[in-house]
């Protein structure tokens, strides 16, 4: 070898493939503030539509005079439910198994309802459109609060199935219920608490909270009058689903669907579902032969398109005197909105909120989820989690620290004590999961070391003691969080989305000079699969990452996929790509072995190319391959050099990780102050590390938002509040406190790569870790359980009522 | 959040603005626009003339007056923060200024505007009561003068005039020494106060001379806390006093309900901020 030839960890470096930090390639798009997003599509004669919205929560529609409307200048067009009933969608499908008005159909059912879509040449004359509409309302009364929603003379909100029985997911025991999900076996879990020593129950409320992606919900609709062919850009995180619902509940072919999803801006699970601002641009299109683009604004988006979470969740431990686990029950009253229009996999009514086991070794568990309509707007997405996953964590890892309050044990021991321990993986849960891989005990001991846990212990003490002497009015907390994530839905024998299982895909298509592009039925959103595809592919092929363009959102182009969302990218689409790029990698071994005239099986893989074992200098590049196989391939062997794989899991995957969050909180203003914030992910095998903490920022950074101060909120007439960024909690970057990241590696034992998926990980623990240290800081004042959103008035109306604010406003 | 149909007009001069808004049918004057615009946007707002004030240059700048500070209603919360004269002479403006907003809306945002609005909300209306502002205004009718403890009569209600326009703020300066604070409480950058409080003062011997206190966002308009600040005049701001000021301070708030916090709360704080602006005002005083 001369000085020229590249060593090793030159070769392996060129790549820039799994493991390596490797700089976003979207990113130089991004920064010159040249993406193309759908509000950036701009097609010739291109109309506006726009909503005509419900003032009122609970309200029948006497009439609707769209004469004024059709005057002013510049509107074409008022759609109404009876238009759409000439087309049969004034009601749509929702992903949950229940049917949702497009447009108002009788009656509204939240504030902010779609009443009338508008048409017009641009969003001015629309918007004057809207003021022009005439709507005659009769006000009813209306229920907001979900725990009078099945009181025997509660208002009936859906007429239209007001009789029914029976819903998607069983019976219905009331006119405004939706279901009951029940998981576990009641007996046993029933006898687990008859005999415990110890018993916890508190009612543990996860508020109403919304995704708000900086780009809110948008399409544009064209219709081709000539060839029939409808061209959709949207903001959708699974364009592939919105294909075929479309051809579904439209009737159209499926071939003349073409569903594009260009740059998003963001998506946290509000770019699931399917909306009505999405059948009225389709409709508007098809009867006015133009292209229509509706886009939201931000207090519709924030008001109308998919909330999260609104869980009230009644967590009952049993234990022994020890702090031993013996039993967990959980009562879940779910509060759907005026439509059970949740993002789930549709078998499961409450997504996977049985993961709320958590990370212990509970021999037993029961799980009932009730499901009520009320007057407020449809959803019950995934906001940056896995299908309710994020509920079930801050219900197990609450419960666990109400227990050891009352044990008065420290809540970092008792987790110990309970973790379910390496050896017993793959283990089976009481409420029927199976996970993969985990080591819990090494996570938590480091966290704990690494924050110098005990040492925060002692300092609380001390400051407890000044508090009570009257020195400081200031007090500590330490929240403590470990959670299991359950992602990458998913396996087909368990979960689909109306009846499409849950796989995803990618197609590899090498060209001749070593360069190669790359198809998924993902869809990033920020999520920075252009730069991390191209890594896996990297490592598996040895052709470097800067040489493959990956490709998402074209369903022309793309693989059939189901979309990105519940961090199912890497577990799902990330092992399609590993199972194409060996598909490649195959053919290319016959390819070596017949060049370097030796039996495949005598080749092994290098870095980027195949060697002869034992004979270093007989070697070929996967450049040279790709060259090779167009051009002269072996005898009998087709040219080319592609693939496609189709994977359906066959299992979820269980990232899990250990969080630790010290804060001071003023008593006398309710002002918290996040001194430190550790994070200790364990996701698998790291494709970029970079990405990872990039993820670990974002998704930490949102907990915060929810666990100090987002909220939804509904006044008692069904007025939403909180319906603009002023008073929603988007913290801006002098809020948003440091983040210190860790990891430990343990790969899932049934991902190609060992990989399991982190985006959302921050999400499902930070929230409990947030709120688990400012209970822990009023827990020696006697508190219990504070609810969130922890924001200030909450943290001084916490301190009031243990007694420690006293005044002249105090006593008011 | 589209706005409906307006005309728009840029006069160069203040005759020319007063003229336009006195002639035209239901015409406002917009200044920085951080507060119209919005609301035209939601159609809370629908004037079928906008008059802009950004081409009038007599409307700009910070300048002295003999012991006055004169600042044009048209200077930016940027061009205030980087006044030298502002610096010297009334730092604790700078300190509001700096607690409005965001940078961005501190280049447009215009301490004129912050003041005329009536918007209960806005930081500067206190201040400029505690610090005894005098507001130049000119409308068809001629040129006069409003104290700002004469101007605010309800949210958004002022003693403006139709057609008037405020064109410049008189400040006498506080005297050399003299301490100041305002303390704010929000929930996050870019919010109006949950409570906030405008201290003042003056010491002499150890004891508080002098003291002015005002109060933002507690009650429909802002407040100047008159009996607040004579509970600590001729004390050293003991416990005692502090105690008595904040007493005396809540007892005049009002502070609606909202998204920060019920009214209780608001009051509380306000009276939290009212105690730490006066501590902070008094180490600062020479």
């Amino acid at each position: 070898m001369n000085d020229m030839t590249p060593t090793r960890e030159e070769r392996e470096a060129r790549l820039e493939g799994m493991g390596c930090k490797r700089k976003r390639v979207e990113d130089v798009r991004f920064t010159q503030g040249k993406g193309n997003y759908v509000d950036d599509v701009k097609l010739p004669g291109m109309l506006h539509g726009d909503f005509v919205r419900s003032p009122h929560a609970h309200a029948r529609v006497k009439s609707i005079n769209t004469e004024k409307a059709l005057k002013v200048p510049g509107v074409l067009a008022v759609l109404t439910a009876e238009t759409l009933k000439t087309v049969n969608l004034a009601w749509m499908p929702t992903l949950a198994g229940d049917v949702q008005m497009v447009l108002a159909d009788g009656k509204v059912l939240f504030q902010n309802q779609e009443v009338a879509f508008v048409v017009a040449t641009d969003r001015y004359a629309a918007d004057d459109g809207i003021n022009a509409v005439e709507v005659e309302y009769e006000a009813l009364p209306p229920l907001i609060d979900p725990f009078k929603a099945m009181d025997a003379d509660a208002p009936v909100l859906r007429e239209d199935i007001k009789d029914k029985k029976d819903g998607a997911h069983g019976p219905r025991k009331h006119h405004n219920h939706i279901f009951e999900w029940t998981v576990g076996d009641k007996d046993l879990t029933d006898a687990a608490f008859n005999k415990a020593d110890v018993k916890i129950k508190e009612l543990i409320s996860y508020q109403r909270v919304h995704p708000s992606p900086l780009e809110t919900c948008q399409c544009v609709c064209s219709f081709d009058k000539i060839t029939g062919e409808l061209t959709i850009y949207g903001t959708f995180q699974a364009p592939h689903v919105i294909r075929t619902v479309v051809a579904l509940i439209a009737k159209l072919p499926e071939q003349k669907i073409h569903v594009i999803s260009p740059d998003i801006g963001g998506g946290f699970g509000n770019k699931v579902g399917a909306y009505p601002g999405y059948i009225c641009a389709a409709v508007a299109t098809i009867v006015t032969g133009k292209p229509v683009k509706w886009v939201e604004d931000r207090m519709e988006n924030l008001t109308t398109t998919s909330f999260a979470r609104d869980y009230h969740m009644t967590a009952e431990i049993a234990a022994t005197k020890d702090g031993k686990v013996t039993g967990l029950r959980v009562h879940v009253l779910a509060d759907h909105g005026a439509f059970d229009a949740c993002a789930d996999p549709s078998k499961w009514p409450a997504g996977f909120f049985n993961i709320v086991t958590g990370s212990y070794d509970f021999p037993v568990s029961h799980l009932a989820v009730d499901g009520v309509y009320t007057n407020k707007a449809p959803g019950g997405v995934a906001y940056r989690c896995s299908f309710r996953v994020t509920e079930a964590a801050y219900c197990i890892e609450r419960a666990m620290d109400i227990l050891a309050q009352k044990l008065g044990m420290d809540p970092a021991e008792l987790r110990l004590k309970n973790f379910i321990r390496p050896e017993q993986f793959p283990y089976h849960s009481a409420l029927g999961w199976e996970y993969d891989s985990g080591d819990y005990h090494t996570a938590m001991k480091k966290a704990m070391e690494t924050t110098r846990y005990s040492e925060l212990r002692q300092e609380q003490a001390a400051k407890r003691a000044a508090f009570k002497r009257g020195e400081t009015r200031e007090i500590m907390g330490i929240g403590v969080s470990f959670f299991t994530e359950i992602v990458g839905a998913g396996p087909s024998k368990n979960c689909d989305i109306l009846g499409i299982a849950m796989f995803d895909s990618c197609e590899i298509r090498m060209h001749p000079t070593g360069a190669g592009v790359a198809r998924m039925g993902s869809k990033s959103q920020g999520q920075g699969h252009e730069t991390t595809w191209a890594q896996i592919i990297a490592t598996e092929i040895g052709i470097p990452a800067d040489n493959i363009k990956v490709e998402e959102g074209n369903t022309d182009t793309a693989p059939y996929g189901l979309g990105t969302y519940g961090s199912r990218s890497t577990p799902v689409a990330g092992a399609a790509i590993a199972m194409a790029a060996r598909k490649i990698r195959a053919k290319a071994q016959m390819i070596a072995a017949y060049k370097l005239e030796v039996h495949e099986d005598d080749l092994e893989w290098d870095i980027d190319g195949f060697r002869v074992k034992g004979l270093p200098e007989k070697f070929l590049g996967m450049k040279d391959i790709c060259w090779i196989a167009y051009n002269t391939p072996p005898p009998g062997m087709e040219p080319g050099l592609e693939a496609v794989s189709y994977y359906d899991p066959p299992n979820m995957t269980y990232p899990f990780g250990a969080y630790i969050c010290v804060m001071d909180i003023d008593v006398d203003t309710g002002v918290y102050k996040v001194r430190r914030f550790y994070a200790l992910d364990d996701c698998g095998t790291r494709i970029n590390p970079m990405i990872i903490e990039g993820q670990v920022h974002g998704g930490l950074t949102e907990a915060f938002a929810i666990a100090m101060g987002q909220e939804i909120h509904y006044d008692k007439e069904g007025n939403v509040l909180g319906g603009s960024f002023m008073d929603f909690f988007l913290p801006t970057a002098y809020e948003t406190p440091h983040w210190e990241t860790d990891f430990t590696v343990t790969p899932s034992p049934h991902h190609p790569i060992g990989a399991k998926g982190v985006g959302e990980s921050p999400n499902v623990g930070g929230v409990p870790a947030f709120s688990n240290a400012v209970n822990d800081a009023f827990s020696f004042l006697g508190a219990t359980h504070i609810q969130m959103p922890h924001d200030h008035w909450r943290n001084w109306k916490a301190a009031r009522d243990l007694g420690v604010i006293k005044g002249a406003g105090a006593a008011a | 959040m589209i706005p409906g149909q307006f005309s728009y007009h840029r006069p160069a001069s203040l005759a020319e603005a007063v003229n336009l808004l006195a002639t035209l049918e239901d015409a406002r004057p917009l200044a920085g626009g951080h507060s119209l615009i919005p609301m035209m946007k939601l159609r809370l707002a629908t004037p079928e003339n906008l008059i802009d004030l950004h081409g009038i240059d007599a409307l700009k700048g910070v300048r002295r007056d003999g012991g006055n500070i004169i600042i044009g209603a048209m200077t930016t919360q940027h061009e205030l923060l980087a006044s030298d004269i502002i610096a010297t002479a009334l730092p604790v403006l700078q300190e509001t200024s700096l607690v409005i907003a965001d940078p961005q809306v501190r280049y447009m945002g215009t301490v004129g505007g912050n003041v005329a609005n009536g918007d209960p909300g806005n930081d500067m209306p206190a201040l400029m009561m505690t610090l005894g502002a005098i507001y130049n205004v000119e409308g068809k009718g001629g040129a006069r003068s409003i104290a700002a403890t004469d101007f605010y009569q309800g949210a958004y209600f002022t003693a403006l005039e139709p057609g008037e326009i405020l064109t410049s703020i008189s400040i006498a300066a506080p005297p050399a020494g003299h301490g100041y604070a305002y303390e704010k409480l929000k929930r996050k950058i870019g919010d109006y106060a949950t409570a906030a409080a405008a201290v003042v003062l003056t010491m002499s011997g150890g004891k508080v001379a002098t003291c002015r206190i005002g109060l933002t966002n507690l009650s429909e308009t802002a407040l100047l806390a008159v009996a607040a600040a004579q509970a600590v005049i001729g004390t050293s701001l003991d416990d005692a006093a502090l105690k008595a000021a904040a007493a005396a301070a809540e007892a005049i708030m009002s502070p609606a309900g909202d998204g920060r916090g019920p009214p209780e709360y608001r009051r509380y704080v306000g009276g939290v901020m009212v105690t730490r602006a006066l501590q902070r005002a008094a180490q600062r005083a020479k």
